[in-house]
């Protein structure tokens, strides 16, 4: 218990640190007086750049960590498997087709985030609907048609990819490699993530019964079938909304979760908050490092989360037996 | 205070019990007896309210166990199941304590009483200072008795337990159901068991029924139902009877 409140704390001291980090990296050289000026609303040179550009991104960046990690700790306890991420049910790949298509069409930026928010709910319907159509609601029917679907989709990413003049390839490899470039406004975001977590902070005790098995579940109170359909909603919605602002980031939403489940137990009561706050950490100082490392240019942050979090994991893993 | 009215329960199209009336009265341990697929675990289920039956209804207190609200139930009627899984690690004290879910309000953490009664419960299967490990460190039997431990840390006055000695060593089986048998002594207090060994039910059981294979069963006082023309009946087999100091035993002839 002490241990679990010691990570949140330190997690809390860390989101503030790891935002100021991002805002100020960057092309243009901003010292810390000028910053803090800046960031408070005083005009002056630096302010465009990191109230207009920097604090932005470094928000969007941080809301789609935290969504995509609060995502997978959900779908890791509905599917009952340590190996789901946000994206294995779909959603994402509903969301790359229609994005990758408005970028076709020549669309703006805006288009595409409506059109991948649009394909996200739309693959989230087909999968629910597909797998409640069978007369039992299992989680490996779940998995199943929602592994299935996003087959689908990866055959149409590839089919699209394929077709698509060379020029315009590199912007969609960037898409689903997860890119903020186009992320913009991060308002919605923040209030999805915090709605989000409070929401699934309210289903913490029933989701640590959940990790039990559904028929001690249901022995000990709980209705099963309900908390699920809650749990998969809400997951998908949260992963929609980070492929809508960031494409299909990889490697937070899987191992975040299974990082703090290594520091600090399975009780969600601890696990969601706490990979809110790492998953938005973590990506934040990911994506600031893939701005800045070989600028001027830019690399996609979907590279630099798997190149910094599979050492960190790895090493994780090796020290805890 | 719990019943069964005229409750008939299949699976796959098979009748496992049809049209079985019994009152299950405090101070009572009973007893399920029956051969593999006899439909034990499916009446333990049912009789928890977890599952449909096909007509007839289990009652608890006077009410149709279905529509009594989920947490208001898990706090009369606990259920130990026959196996568990664990995709997840988890300590032996979470998962006790996890036995007081439906004592606490959604927004409640366990409390310093949670916390007595799941080392008590601990305490009672033996297993005290085994809170911080892991499950997965733990022998089947252990696990088993931590299952248990959950179970009592539930604190309900009606326990339904599938095969509750599954696992454990013969020192653990009697005492673990001498114990359990002796909680049905309290006040408003019921037990009923599912076991597979009749000189156990022998042993700990005040009534009993018998599923047969064929939807009949038959259930009454224990000292009636568990004859051995009934025993050969739902076996499939014929046995030796053993007396002894006043007891009786049964082994496959």
């Amino acid at each position: 218990m002490n241990r679990r409140l010691l990570i949140i704390l330190v997690l809390l001291a860390a989101a503030p640190l790891s935002l100021w980090f991002a805002v100020s990296q960057g092309s243009l050289d901003i010292g810390g007086t000028a910053l803090w000026h800046a960031l408070l609303g005083e005009h002056g040179a630096a302010y465009l750049v990191v109230r207009d550009l920097r604090l932005p991104r470094a928000l969007s960046a941080f809301a789609v960590g935290g969504l995509l990690a609060l995502s997978g700790a959900l779908l890791q306890v509905l599917l009952r498997n340590p190996l789901a991420d946000p994206y294995v049910l779909g959603v994402s790949g509903g969301a790359a087709v229609a994005a990758l298509l408005a970028m076709l069409a020549g669309f703006g930026a805006g288009w595409m985030r409506a059109g991948a928010f649009l394909g996200a709910m739309i693959s989230m319907l087909v999968v629910f609907g597909l797998s409640r159509a069978a007369s039992v609601w299992m989680q490996n029917r779940l998995l199943l048609t929602g592994v299935v679907v996003a087959a689908g989709w990866g055959a149409v990413i590839s089919l699209v990819l394929s077709l698509a003049p060379t020029a315009q390839v590199q912007g969609m490899l960037f898409w689903l490699i997860g890119d903020l470039s186009y992320a913009g406004d991060p308002g919605a975001a923040l209030l999805a993530l915090a709605a989000g977590l409070a929401v699934a902070f309210w289903l913490a005790r029933p989701l640590n019964l959940l990790l039990r098995g559904e028929t001690v579940a249901a022995a000990l109170g709980e209705d099963p079938a309900r908390l699920r359909f809650v749990i998969y909603l809400l997951a998908s919605s949260l992963t929609a909304m980070a492929v809508t602002l960031a494409g299909c980031v990889g490697f937070v939403g899987l191992v975040i979760p299974h990082i703090l489940r290594l520091a600090g137990g399975a009780d969600h009561r601890f696990l969601l908050p706490a990979s809110v706050l790492l998953g938005g950490e973590f990506l934040t100082i990911a994506d600031t490092l893939a701005r800045s490392w070989v600028a001027p240019t830019q690399l996609p942050v979907g590279v630099l989360t798997a190149l910094l979090g599979v050492p960190v994991f790895l090493y994780l893993l090796v020290r805890a037996r | 205070m719990l019943e069964t009215r005229d409750l008939s329960l299949s699976v796959a199209h098979r009748t496992l019990c049809a049209r079985l009336s019994v009152r299950f009265e405090a101070g009572q341990n009973w007893i399920i007896l029956g051969a593999n697929g006899s439909g034990k675990t499916t009446l333990l289920h049912a009789l928890a309210g977890l599952r449909m039956s096909d007509r007839g209804q289990v009652s608890l207190d006077g009410t149709d166990i279905r529509t009594v609200p989920h947490r208001q139930r898990a706090r009369r009627v606990g259920l130990l199941f026959q196996d568990f899984e664990s995709a997840f690690p988890a300590t032996v004290l979470d998962t006790v304590l996890s036995g007081r879910y439906p004592h606490l309000e959604r927004w409640q953490w366990e409390g310093a009483e949670d916390y007595r009664l799941a080392e008590a419960a601990l305490d009672q299967v033996q297993l005290a200072g085994f809170g911080d490990r892991a499950l997965a460190t733990l022998s089947g039997g252990e696990r088993r008795r931590v299952e248990i431990a959950t179970m009592l840390a539930q604190d309900t006055p009606i326990l339904l337990l599938d095969e509750p000695t599954n696992h454990l060593d013969l020192h653990h089986q009697v005492r673990v159901l001498e114990q359990l048998a002796a909680r049905a002594q309290r006040p408003g207090h019921l037990n009923i068991f599912v076991l597979h060994d009749v000189n156990l039910a022998l042993r700990f059981g005040t009534h009993a029924i018998l599923l047969f294979d064929d939807g009949e069963h038959l259930h009454g006082p224990l000292s009636e139902i568990l004859q051995r023309p009934n025993l050969e009946r739902l076996y499939h087999c014929s046995l030796r009877e053993i007396r002894a100091d006043g007891a009786r035993w049964y082994l496959p002839a």
